[in-house]
């Protein structure tokens, strides 16, 4: 026999080899395809209602007619104001969790309970909120309810994703600085926050689509079928009213008014899609953009 | 003066006990070679000169450091001033995740006050702890490019480099060749003996053709303790103790 020839063991190693690799492509064309089909079928239902009126009109004759505006423009200020609660919080919560906690028992079961609170589902924070500041905060029912019902959803899973930005900022970077007399500050500052920015950004951004995709939060504690706006303003809703939103705005055309057109529906979804994908699109070119910025 | 005197050092991570009743003298301005085998302390040893071992929660210490015959645990010290003055190197050359002009100025920014922080000074600084660390010619077209660009033995030279604007007392040095090519070793050794009492040097090192070639005095470490500490001809020639004796023979570690 020659050497290097093949075997049937080899044959049949390569068998299974090629076997393996049909079986990875089909499972991602499995997950692919439902994909597509959902943003085409969104697309082609929604072809009548998507321009820009549909987009700067408000909604009339009881929802079945005109545009989003108000729900667009309330959903923006519910995004806004949550992430500007989370995201400081959440953020500082992260580093001291990270770079000063030490570790003993009681970290660790805050880092378990962080961890479990990001896992919560939406209608239970849609509870809390309901119960701590419509009625004990006596907000009411209000867009600063609603807003702070989204951060409390929002800042676990900021805090985790901005954990795991820290930690993966080398150590030894820490241990140069220390080395050098930098306080625990002076290195979070200059090293460990440039460093783990892009991961930190990225996190806050994805919780921008889920704080603009939930119902449950702010249906329980601050969005309405409908509220007039003028639509001239572009600060149209007080912290203290209520508000639409696009989220619950597409909860109510498809539940809760009969004899709409499936068009309208399908077109604040396909909306609600495009901020998403709008958004994390930005993540990205803003992460490529400080990732090659601090290459190093 | 001693650089740095230990009496009666003990230290424990948590229940184990790595360094035991170590009492050690390193003169000043002499560059002193610390052996042992794997894990008899030399690490830990050395990141008690500056406090950094404090960082570990886990990390309990008895006994007295004196650091220019000051004791360092006095409840005026304050260890980011302790490690201005004791600066470290280490095995794997970490420089900063920054450009080689930010490395080398990084203490300043950190320490000197904002009038002793303009550019002028700045660019001074960096020319002249970059020469001093025989890295100069090399960089200094090319100052604004991080600092991964350089080759490892580049690298070693900056970290120790980027102590030098601190104007420190005593350099720490844990291995500083390991990572490093024999070309390299030999740059980095000659380095240190330019030093001729500058600084005083504590250099751990598994070779022990290097502890004979840059260190005036020896001092072998076991399991935790000092065994022996004499001038390095004495140390490995004439060792006193027969564990030294085995040790630097080659008959174990
Ligand atoms: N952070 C730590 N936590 C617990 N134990 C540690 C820690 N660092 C070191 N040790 C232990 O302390 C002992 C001394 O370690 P040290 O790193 O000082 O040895 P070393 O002489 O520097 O060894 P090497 O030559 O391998 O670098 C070892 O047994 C090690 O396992
Ligand atoms: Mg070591």
């Amino acid at each position: 026999m020659s050497r290097f020839a093949s075997t049937p063991a080899v044959e049949a190693k390569l068998r299974r080899e090629a076997a393996a690799g049909a079986i990875f492509l089909g499972m991602l064309i499995l997950i692919l395809l439902p994909l597509f089909a959902i943003v085409a079928y969104l697309l082609w239902q929604a072809a009548p209602s998507l321009n820009w009126r549909f987009l700067f009109s408000a909604p009339t004759h009881g929802m079945r007619e005109g545009g989003v505006w108000p729900a667009f423009i309330g959903t923006l200020y519910l995004v806004t104001l949550s992430l500007a609660v989370a995201a400081p919080i959440g953020v500082l919560a992260a580093v001291y969790l990270t770079e000063y906690a030490r570790d003993n028992w009681f970290n660790r079961a805050v880092n378990m309970a962080v961890l479990n609170l990001a896992g919560v589902p939406s209608i239970v924070h849609a509870l809390f909120g309901l119960g701590a500041f419509v009625y004990a905060a006596r907000l009411g029912y209000s867009v600063l309810a609603a807003s702070l019902t989204l951060a409390i959803m929002t800042m676990p899973v900021i805090i985790a994703s901005t954990r795991q930005a820290l930690l993966s900022v080398p150590h030894n970077f820490r241990e140069a600085c220390w080395n050098l007399g930098a306080s625990r500050l002076q290195t979070i500052r200059t090293i460990v926050l440039p460093n783990a920015i892009s991961g930190i950004l990225t996190g806050i951004i994805l919780q921008v689509s889920r704080a603009a995709g939930e119902t449950a939060p702010i249906m329980f504690t601050g969005a309405v079928f409908y509220k007039a706006i003028d639509p001239g303003t572009l600060f149209p809703y007080a912290l203290d009213e209520q508000c639409m939103a696009l989220s619950m705005h597409l909860y109510t055309l498809s539940t809760q008014t009969p004899g709409v057109a499936a068009s309208i529906p399908n077109a604040t979804a396909v909306l609600l899609l495009a901020l998403v994908f709008l958004v994390n699109s930005a993540a990205i070119g803003l992460r490529t953009i400080l990732r090659s910025r601090g290459k190093w | 003066m001693n650089a740095i005197e230990t009496r009666g050092l003990n230290l424990w991570y948590g229940d184990f006990q790595a360094l035991r009743d170590v009492t050690l003298s390193v003169e000043q301005g002499a560059v002193t070679a610390l052996i042992g085998p794997s894990g008899c302390g030399k690490t830990t040893l050395l990141r008690c000169c500056n406090r950094i071992n404090e960082r570990n929660p886990a990390v309990r210490t008895t006994g007295e450091i004196r650091i220019l015959d000051k004791n360092i645990y006095d409840p005026d010290v304050s260890p980011l001033e302790l490690r201005k003055a004791v600066g470290m190197v280490f095995q794997r050359p970490n420089p900063l995740p920054v450009s080689i002009y930010e490395n080398v100025v990084f203490g300043l920014r950190l320490h000197a006050p904002p009038e002793a922080r303009t550019r002028a000074a700045l660019d001074l600084a960096v020319e002249k702890a970059l020469t001093e660390a025989g890295l100069w010619e090399d960089v200094k077209d090319k100052l604004g490019e991080t600092a991964t660009s350089l080759q490892l033995e580049q690298r070693q030279k900056l970290c120790i480099a980027r102590l030098l604007p601190l104007q420190p007392d005593i350099l720490l040095m844990d291995e500083p060749c390991a990572a490093l090519d024999v070309t390299a070793t030999e740059n980095i050794e000659q380095l240190i003996r330019g030093w001729q009492g500058a600084y005083t040097t504590l250099i751990v090192t598994h070779n022990m053709a290097q502890a004979r070639r840059v260190s005036d005095r020896s001092v072998f470490m076991l399991s935790g303790e000092l065994v022996e500490l004499g001038s390095t001809q004495q140390v490995f020639d004439e060792p006193k103790d027969p564990r030294t004796a085995d040790y630097v023979a080659g008959r174990y570690g």
